[in-house]
């Protein structure tokens, strides 16, 4: 009995082969050291500013992050501008707005309530630009992404506070571009990427090495700007990530000592029964 | 539980309102002078975490509520701007998500200790069986809480959840398109999960308050599993359980804050933080960790309508626990063989909960039908034949005496010797 059902999976899985094509094994992305990691972690500000620059000269002419509000770049805990460098930062883009009282809509530029426009109008024109691909919204992504650490790394994660698996992937996934093994020919719009699940991407390696001028001397390479704009997609995603971390520590060691001051009187109590 | 004279206030307008409508009593027998077994261990904290944990997910709920929008196109972008936008929102909102799995892990350890204690037997038939309508309506709950943030993970188990009832042979389309309020899962569906979102864990607040009542009418069982015989054998809740059950919450709460500070998302799918999109089904559809040994059972079964009814058996078969039991003795602690099929069973539901994360193939469904086929024989035959062949080990004559040291005084001894069984 179990001899068939092994050998019916295997013929499944033999049958699946040619469906899936060439694709090898996704390798795990590697752990990397991140500021905002563990129970004291906070954002690097000077890396944020840079990995904003990195979305705004590159990103952004493909992804928009249409739940992070112009006015958060200047919130604590997130990449310290100014509230006038962030209303600065706003003017520069151009918003959609309408309709006006003469029933039409127009562009004005943007303030510090909107939110950080998507460049394509609608999922549609976004398809028709870039071969039929989709360029997903950034807003969640270092949430949206990760990948299975498998047993028994899923327990000790628990006990490490291991919450990075999304923003490992997003650096890994930008700097996981190779070509394609022999035999493979790809596609004009299709891109060779080991950590992308079936290793085919449409998303053509975005940035090359200098190309975003780094004024505090931060090297210009790419792995530089992956790392930078990855750490910047997990504040966009988790904006309030150092004051929940900040309350917790306050909250835990409240209730540590309430504990034992309960295990004290709980044991009180109890010395005392009749 | 002694009639009305017991409680008394000093202060004469209560005094007055007491001879109107006797809450004071009412709260005072409950949860003072009710006289607990001396010799409850950590394992009966959990019910005092279950109410604060219910009491929690309500005052989170209502809030959340007020800024949640429970509509197809607005529900995912709102809980995230609650998350963002709105004080302390993801304060709210992680202690909702993480607060419903503390939840269900506060319920699944109340229930094995039942299990093991053996508390749903007579005279607790009644309050066990209450125990399992609330188990029932929590999972109906958490499972249409799980749909309100509209990402891929809510939508499509809403799908496959919903999609199980048309298994049923003639009506089964019918009650699923009746169930969807169209024909795919769609804004009615979200909206009315809501609705009911909402009002179900007031009908667990009422259910509860049964169970409570079913409590203090037949008393707590205890560790031995014996009878209370005299005075001797109980403390008063108040200050006993009290201080211990505070103790206990404080300790879960630091469990909860662990997990909501630090690892908020840790019990989450990242694919539930992508919007809903009926035309891309992803390429793993997990429900919550605390559905997952369901899961197990519902996939191990080829047929589709024998996997839903033993679904929907699995939980049933609970309520029927009280009269599979045929052990006169209620304590695993005096069940030697008892205990062993015990803990093969609590192995069994967790090799369960690991094999419905991992994908129906291959050398998982065998593992699965094996544990689902155990899960099974457990309540059907095991338990029944056990109660027949078994010898039991001898039971203390009465709780104090299997505490209290032989001949001692009781005063301080009795003090220490709850934590001994603990
Ligand atoms: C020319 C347009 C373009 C630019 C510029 C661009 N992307 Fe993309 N991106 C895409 C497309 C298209 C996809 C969808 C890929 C797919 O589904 O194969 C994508 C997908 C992604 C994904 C999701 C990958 C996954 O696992 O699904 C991430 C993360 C991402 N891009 C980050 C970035 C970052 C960071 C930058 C800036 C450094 C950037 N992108 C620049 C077009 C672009
Ligand atoms: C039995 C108690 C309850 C349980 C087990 C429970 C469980 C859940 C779960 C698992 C979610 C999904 C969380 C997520 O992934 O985002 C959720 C969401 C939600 N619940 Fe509850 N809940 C309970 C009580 C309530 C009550 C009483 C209310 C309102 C009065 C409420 C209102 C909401 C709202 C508005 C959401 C959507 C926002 C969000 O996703 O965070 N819940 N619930």
């Amino acid at each position: 009995m179990r001899r068939i059902v092994f050998a019916a999976s295997l013929a499944a899985l033999a049958a699946a082969v040619p469906a899936a094509a060439i694709a090898a094994e996704v390798p795990t992305p590697l752990r990397q050291s991140w500021s905002f990691a563990g129970p004291f972690g906070t954002f690097d500000r000077a890396q944020l500013q840079r990995g904003f620059k990195v979305y705004r000269e590159v990103c952004a002419a493909c992804h928009g992050l249409k739940l992070v509000a112009f006015h958060a770049l200047a919130q604590p805990g997130g990449p310290g501008f100014t509230e006038a460098q962030a209303k600065q930062i706003a003017s520069e883009f151009r918003i959609q707005d309408g309709p006006s009282d003469r029933g039409e809509m127009f562009e004005r530029l943007g303030r510090l309530s909107d939110m950080i426009p998507s460049p394509d109008p609608n999922e549609q024109a976004a398809r028709a630009r870039l071969n039929g691909a989709l360029p997903p919204d950034l807003s969640v992504i270092a949430k949206a992404r990760g990948y299975d650490v498998g047993f028994p790394r899923f327990i000790t994660d628990a006990f490490l506070q291991y919450q990075e698996a999304g923003v490992d992937y997003i650096f890994a996934y930008l700097t996981g571009y190779e070509n394609a093994p022999a035999g493979v020919t790809l596609p004009e719009t299709q891109f060779w990427n080991k950590y992308f699940a079936g290793q085919r991407t449409a998303m053509r390696p975005p940035i090359q090495k200098d190309q975003v001028e780094y004024t505090d001397g931060t090297p210009q390479t790419v792995e530089q700007y992956s790392r930078d704009v990855a750490a910047f997609l997990m504040w966009a995603t988790e904006p309030h990530l150092e004051a929940r971390k900040r309350i917790g520590f306050q909250v835990m060691i409240f209730l540590l000592v309430f504990a034992g001051l309960m295990y004290f009187t709980k044991k009180k109590v109890w010395a005392a029964a009749h | 539980m002694s009639g009305h004279s017991s409680y008394q206030p000093q202060n004469r307008l209560l005094r007055w309102f007491e001879a109107r409508l006797p809450v004071g009593w009412l709260i005072h027998s409950s949860f003072v002078a009710y006289p607990t077994p001396r010799n409850l261990n950590y394992w009966w904290t959990f019910g005092g975490i279950l109410s604060f944990m219910l009491t929690v997910q309500i005052v989170t709920g209502v809030v959340l509520t007020m800024h949640f929008t429970p509509t197809a196109t607005q529900a995912f972008d709102s809980v995230e701007h609650i998350m963002r936008d709105v004080n302390y929102g993801w304060l709210l909102r992680y202690l909702h998500a993480n607060g419903g799995s503390m939840f269900f892990l506060a319920v699944y350890i109340h229930m094995f200790r039942g299990l093991y204690y053996g508390s749903y037997k007579e005279p607790r038939e009644v309050l066990w069986i209450l125990g399992v309508i609330i188990f029932f309506l929590m999972m109906a709950s958490a499972f249409m809480g799980y749909v309100l943030p509209w990402g891929q993970m809510s939508f499509w188990a809403a799908t496959v959840i919903t999609n199980l009832f048309s298994a049923i042979p003639i009506f089964g389309k019918g009650i699923t398109e009746w169930l969807w309020g169209g024909y795919a899962v769609d804004n009615p569906t979200l909206q009315r999960f809501f609705s009911l979102h909402y009002l179900l864990p007031f009908m667990i607040a009422g259910v509860v308050v049964l169970h409570v009542w079913a409590l203090h009418v037949v008393g707590q069982n205890n560790p031995t599993g014996i009878d209370v015989k005299s005075d001797k054998d109980t403390v008063p809740f108040t200050p006993y359980a009290t201080a211990k059950d505070g103790f206990a919450l404080v300790c879960f709460l630091i469990l909860l804050a662990w997990f909501v500070f630090y690892i908020p998302n840790y019990l989450s799918h990242p694919d539930n933080y992508i919007p809903a999109n009926p035309l891309q089904t992803p390429p793993h559809i997990v429900p919550e960790w605390y559905f997952l040994p369901y899961y197990a059972i519902l996939r191990a079964i080829p047929s589709k309508l024998i996997g839903v009814i033993a679904l929907f058996a699995s939980i049933a078969v609970l309520a029927f626990l009280p009269w599979l039991d045929t052990s006169k003795v209620r304590s695993a602690r005096y069940r030697p063989l008892f205990r062993q099929f015990f803990w093969i069973f609590v192995i069994c539901c967790i090799g369960l909960g690991y094999l419905g994360s991992k994908q129906p193939e291959g050398l998982y469904v065998i593992a699965a039908r094996i544990l689902t086929a155990y899960y099974f024989l457990y309540f059907l035959v095991i338990l029944p034949v056990l109660g027949l062949i078994e010898r039991p080990k001898a039971v203390p004559a009465s709780i104090s005496e299997a505490v209290l040291p032989k001949g001692g005084a009781p005063v301080a001894a009795g003090a220490a010797a709850p934590d001994r069984n603990g």
